[in-house]
Formats: structure tokens, C-alpha cells, sequence
């Protein structure tokens, strides 16, 4: 198998996969790679993680897509069992013609179950759904300390809220139970609403939060002056009464690494503002299918070979309600004028439902992600002022995303890091946490 | 219109993953393999995925006596079958091979003989029925030997002849023979292999070709497609040049 590299490219650190197809292959796989003595290693499912969070002590992995069966699944109830290579995708094109479809679903469906409980991911729903844990009710898992557990809610609860969100820390995960949610169509009812400034963006999702189970906001983030902070506001509920049919994903791919970056200050410029410009009315309502819309990224795979060879750093951050709108403000100017700029920055308003993990991401408050191409001097000194302002605000980053996040703010940020360090099972081990806790 | 289907070797990355191909579309699936654990985690699967029905037989290919009862079985289970699919193998370690001939021995039974003795019971009970698929996965191996995998190869090569005399024979019944070379696919048998990234696919995508192929009735697949090209290229070699080179 060819070695393996992050979302981001960057760190550049390739990842040598060692394959588990089965679950029993797991405690022999471990062995094999204690045995190399090059250090502790990681579950690795599609590498949809930016930065170095999927990056084996070892630089090496198990690599656990061919681990990808459903082990039960009940039409009824939708509750299903699977193991924990399985894709958001494909269980998606399994339960959908049973009406059934993923409770919380992230930006791309090319991740496995097992990384999406890792990461705790969320979506765009995650101010009436919170996060893709909170509906997770049982994992089993293999620790080379004790071999087989189980935990959940109610079964080893430490060990289970250490395990979602736990960056695959504290043990390989084989199965996971998940509540899919019931949908009567493949498609969303999406308004999408332009607006010219951050107050318009907050005022929206203010009154339509309420009305949609999923908002999220594309901001262009090199807009200055008067026209700092417009962007599209979009949002959308479930169609009633319509097909189960699945959406098969595109085979558009960058079929290379490009040599040098597609993404410079003329092509961000003209790309953005022609984003803004898309649609001629302020509010325009329509029907589009459920890939569309929750994965517009996942129609061009390998979009990231589109960085070149030095990569990218997507920077994610949440800022807590009451300091919102002003952070938010401070950290889009900041950006703007660095020049160095992004793609669309992605806002979304997180909601009030608490997640059991640990180190679950999501505060009740805003978030903003953007991606920036890797130039090691311009992102160190950016990102050091967007980080004081976060953590000034009481903020907090995403490991998901993270290349770069300094141990301090990292420790202040997740005061429950200790816990999780605790039950570590002490032949896993990512990069990002021996950077961050020691 | 419901399919049957029994596939030898069910455990295979490209074995399951052409089971699932059918599973969806609603077939009934005979399963059989060495190790029962990992088949009752197939059946279920399969069964979650849409399969209107899935049965397994636990038998180890080597052992001939063991493959007309299975056969028993299989045409008790479901009355008649549309597609048989051959998967069973294993990558044996060539240097071993070279110096251990009880080992070269064993290995070739396993991927030569029992090959042979399976298309063998699979003809008995498919010439009667007048339809259906017998496809037996192979390997571009076969094509000429080479240094590397030269037992390897010469098993595939023993498959490949005799699925082409069987092919004939079966010509006139209405059943059909589908010999499978798959190029380097990514699977448990070849995760210690170095494989060229490049050239190397998923069991996915050369089940997907494996269900094409099958529906159009295809004598030989090679798959990924420009293996066909690469290995003509190779064939046609001069063997005073090919024996200097290392492939």
C-alpha cells in the first residue's frame, strides 16, 4: 500500500499503512508494529484529519478502511452497528432507501465511523443536533492493555467520553452503534440568502436557526471596506415526499500533486468575488439533493493536491457567544489584511447541546474555518495573532484541523486533556498530542 | 430478476467485494471459505446490504473430498445458480519456493489443483442447468513466467489453459467461462508487497469490472484494462532479451 499523508499535506510525514480488514487482525498488527520500536502507533481511516491528529509517534498506521461491515442494523428503530472503517458514504447509500439518514453528518462523507467518533465531528446542524457523539450509544474497542472493552453512556462512562472526540487515543475502535435520523427524500428544501456584512450574517442566524435544522455561511474573507464580511447564507430542512434514491459521488479527481499552488492572491480574488456575485437575487429558495448539499467539496476528490506540494493549514476556530460578533469581526480583519487569504471562510453558529467527549470541539458560539496554502513565516505570524485573539475570547481550536496550536493554549483550551492522557492506551500515540502535552 | 450466486474463496477482498455488488441488487448468495467467523460477518453484512438470502460452507479448498458435498449443499440451498465465482488463493513466497519443494508443492495445490478440482465440480452441475457464469479469478501472472512469482505464475498459467478447454466444452450447454487477471489490486494477500501506486486499485473497482464483465459474458477480463496492454507488451518480448531482464 502507498504511504499515507493528512488532509492538509502538512506536516509532510508519510504514514506507512499496515492493513486490518478484520478485527481479529488488530492485537497482532499492534505487536508487529511495537515491534518495529519506532514508537507508538494510530488507527488511520480515510485521512480526512488537516494536520498532524492522524499522524502515527511511529510514522506507522493501521489502516482500517477494508474493516468496513455492517454488523446489524434495525430498519425500525435506526440503530445500526458497524465497524468502524465503514464511510459516512456508503452506510449513507445503505440506509437511505430505508428513509434513514445520518443524525450529524461533517462537510465530507469520505470519512469513516470510527474517525467521525475520534474527531466528534459536527455539521451544519449541530444547534439542533449537536455532535456526531451525542448519538453514538455503544463502541467496542481493542487496547494492547486489556484487549477487548466495550463502553458507553452507561458502561465505563470515562472511558467512553474520553474515547469520543479522543483523537483515537485511548484505543482502536472496531464497532460503532449510531440513532440515524428518518428523512422522506434524498433532497433539502436550501434558501440561500446573500448578505453584505457580519451584523446581516448574525442577524440571520438569529431568525433562522430557529426555522432550519442546518445553517452555515460562506464569507469572503478578502473583501475589505465596505465590503468586509458579505457572503452567502444558506440554509435548509429535509424535503418531505420525495425518492430514497442514493446520490453515487462523482469521479472528478486532481489526478496529480501539482508542482506550485493553484491558489494565489489573484485566484482567491476573482474566485470569491465571483462566488458573491453567483446569484443575482438576495434570497433565492430551491431543491437540491442531500450530496450537494452537505458535500459540495466532495464532488472534485483529492481537492487538496490543488495546494501543491508545500500543502495547507485550515484554521478552525470557536469563539463563546458573548464575545461572538466583535472576535469574529477582529479575526476577519486580521485575515483581510494579512492578505494571505483563503478560499471561502465557512461560518457557522454553534448551538447549546453539550457533547459528552472530552475534548469535543463545538462551545455554544460561533465557528469560522479557512484554509490557507502553506508559506511557513506568513502562517506562523498570522496565526499567532488569530490565536491570541481566540484564546483571549476564551476560544478554542479544532485538532482536526490543527498543524500548529501551541501546548499552552492547547492545555487552557481543554482543561480535560489530563483525562484523556490518563486512559491513553500507551501504544497509541499522534504527533499532535505529543506536541501539545509535552 | 433475483440472482444466485456461490462463491468459492468468499473471505477474498475481491470475493467480498463482488458479493456485495450482488447483495444489493437482492441475489442469494452460497458463501464458502476455511474460517467461519469471518463468514458469519460476510453473511450478516451482506444481508444488511439488501441479499434476500445468504448461506455458508465452511471448507478448506485443498481438501477435494470435502468439495462435491459442498456442492450437495449448494444446489440444496438454491435450487439453481446464475454465477459461480472462484476466488480462493494465496501470494506464496517465491525464495521459499526455490529451496523448500514441499512448500512450492503445497502452494501450487492450493492455487493450481484445488483451482481445477472446483471448475471441475462446478462444470457437473452447471452443464446440466444450460445457463449461467462459471468465472474464475486468475492472474496477470499467468501471462508469462517471471523470476518473481515464477510458481505463482505457473499455477495461474495451469488455470488459465484449462479454463480455456473448459470454456469450449461448455460452449455448447449455454454455460459460459470467465477467466479473471487482475493486475496489482490492494488487498490482505498483497499488503506486503511494494506495489506501484499508480498502477495499484481497489478490490472495488476490479469487482465492478468482475460484475461487467460476467453480465456481458467476457472470455477474459484483465483488469484494471490497460493490463491487457502491459502483459501484451510482455508476451511478446523475445525470450533470448526477456531472460536478461528483471520483471
Amino acid at each position: 500500500m502507498a504511504n499515507l499523508l493528512s488532509w492538509g499535506r502538512y506536516p509532510r510525514q508519510p504514514q506507512q499503512p499496515h492493513a486490518v480488514n478484520w478485527s481479529e487482525d488488530v492485537p497482532a498488527t499492534l505487536s508487529a508494529i511495537a515491534a518495529l520500536k519506532q514508537g507508538a502507533t494510530l488507527a488511520f481511516g480515510c485521512g480526512r484529519s488537516y494536520g498532524d491528529s492522524c499522524l502515527a509517534e511511529s510514522n506507522h498506521v493501521l489502516a482500517t478502511s477494508g474493516m468496513n461491515r455492517l454488523l446489524a442494523a434495525d430498519w425500525e428503530t435506526g440503530i445500526i452497528t458497524a465497524e468502524a472503517g465503514l464511510t459516512l458514504s456508503e452506510l449513507t447509500r445503505i440506509a437511505l432507501p430505508h428513509g434513514w439518514f445520518l443524525s450529524v453528518t461533517p462537510g465530507t462523507q469520505f470519512v469513516t465511523l470510527g474517525g467521525a467518533v475520534a474527531n466528534d465531528v459536527h455539521g451544519k446542524n449541530h444547534h439542533v443536533m449537536g455532535t456526531f457523539g451525542c448519538h453514538v450509544s455503544h463502541l467496542t474497542m481493542i487496547r494492547s492493555d486489556e484487549g477487548l472493552v466495550e463502553c458507553s453512556p452507561v458502561q465505563r462512562p470515562e472511558l467512553f467520553a474520553a474515547t469520543v472526540g479522543g483523537l483515537g487515543l485511548t484505543g482502536i475502535i472496531l464497532t460503532v452503534t449510531l440513532q440515524l435520523r428518518r428523512v422522506e427524500s434524498n433532497e433539502i428544501d436550501q434558501r440561500s440568502i446573500r448578505f453584505d456584512n457580519l451584523d446581516e450574517f448574525f442577524a440571520l442566524s438569529k431568525s433562522h436557526d430557529v426555522a432550519h435544522e442546518y445553517t452555515v455561511a460562506w464569507v469572503d474573507c478578502l473583501a475589505k471596506g465596505k465590503n468586509a464580511g458579505r457572503g452567502h447564507f444558506i440554509c435548509g430542512n429535509h424535503a418531505p415526499n420525495g425518492q430514497l434514491k442514493p446520490i453515487a459521488p462523482t469521479g472528478l479527481a486532481v489526478p496529480v500533486d501539482l508542482p506550485f499552488s493553484l491558489v494565489n492572491p489573484l485566484s482567491l480574488g476573482l474566485f470569491n468575488t465571483f462566488y458573491y456575485h453567483r446569484q443575482l437575487h438576495k434570497d433565492v429558495a430551491s431543491r437540491v439533493n442531500y450530496s450537494s448539499f452537505f458535500y459540495p467539496l466532495d464532488g472534485l476528490r483529492q481537492w487538496n493536491r490543488i495546494y501543491g506540494q508545500a500543502g495547507f493549514q485550515q484554521y478552525q476556530c470557536v469563539i463563546p457567544e458573548q464575545h461572538g460578533a466583535d472576535v469574529i469581526r477582529d479575526i476577519m480583519n486580521t485575515i483581510a489584511n494579512s492578505g494571505s487569504g483563503s478560499f471561502l471562510a465557512v461560518l457557522k453558529q454553534c448551538g447549546k447541546i453539550p457533547s459528552i467527549g472530552l475534548l469535543s470541539f463545538p462551545l455554544h458560539g460561533v465557528s469560522l474555518a479557512l484554509d490557507f496554502p502553506q508559506r511557513d513565516a506568513l502562517n506562523i505570524r498570522l496565526f499567532n495573532k488569530l490565536d491570541a485573539l481566540v484564546h483571549e475570547a476564551g476560544g478554542r481550536l479544532y485538532p482536526a484541523k490543527d498543524a500548529h496550536i501551541s501546548s499552552i493554549h492547547f492545555k487552557q483550551a481543554y482543561p480535560d486533556w489530563s483525562k484523556v492522557e490518563a486512559l491513553r492506551d500507551p501504544q497509541l500515540q499522534s504527533q499532535f498530542w505529543k506536541r501539545v502535552t509535552q | 430478476m433475483k440472482q444466485n450466486i456461490i462463491i468459492i474463496g468468499a473471505t477474498s477482498a475481491i470475493a467480498e467485494a463482488v458479493a456485495r455488488r450482488y447483495a444489493e441488487s437482492g441475489a442469494q448468495l452460497f458463501l464458502v471459505a476455511r474460517n467461519n467467523d469471518k463468514l458469519q460477518l460476510i453473511a450478516n453484512d451482506l444481508k444488511i446490504r439488501g441479499a434476500s438470502a445468504v448461506q455458508t460452507w465452511v471448507m478448506d479448498a485443498n481438501d477435494n473430498e470435502a468439495i462435491l458435498p459442498m456442492l450437495d449443499a449448494a444446489w440444496n440451498a438454491f435450487n439453481s445458480y446464475d454465477v459461480a465465482l472462484i476466488a480462493h488463493g494465496t501470494l506464496p513466497d517465491q525464495a521459499r519456493t526455490e529451496t523448500d519443494m514441499i512448500y512450492a508443492l503445497d502452494q501450487f495445490c492450493t492455487n493450481g489443483d484445488s483451482v481445477i478440482a472446483c471448475l471441475t465440480g462446478l462444470a457437473m452441475r452447471f452443464e446440466p442447468q444450460g445457463k449461467g457464469v462459471i468465472a474464475v479469478i486468475s492472474s496477470v501472472a499467468g501471462d508469462r513466467g517471471r523470476a518473481s512469482n515464477a510458481l505463482y505464475g505457473a499455477a495461474k498459467a495451469a488455470i488459465n489453459t484449462y479454463a480455456s478447454g473448459l470454456r469450449v466444452r461448455l460452449f455448447k450447454s449455454g454455460v459460459h467461462v470467465l477467466l479473471i487477471k487482475p493486475g496489482f489490486v490492494a488487498t490482505p494477500m498483497t499488503a506486503k508487497l511494494d506495489l506501484p501506486a499508480r498502477l495499484t486499485v481497489t478490490a472495488d473497482k476490479v469487482a465492478t469490472d468482475i460484475q461487467k464483465a460476467i453480465n456481458k459474458r467476457k472470455n477474459v477480463l484483465y483488469t484494471p484494462w490497460f493490463w491487457q496492454w502491459i502483459m501484451l507488451i510482455i508476451r511478446t518480448i523475445p525470450e533470448f532479451l526477456f531472460k536478461k531482464m528483471k520483471l
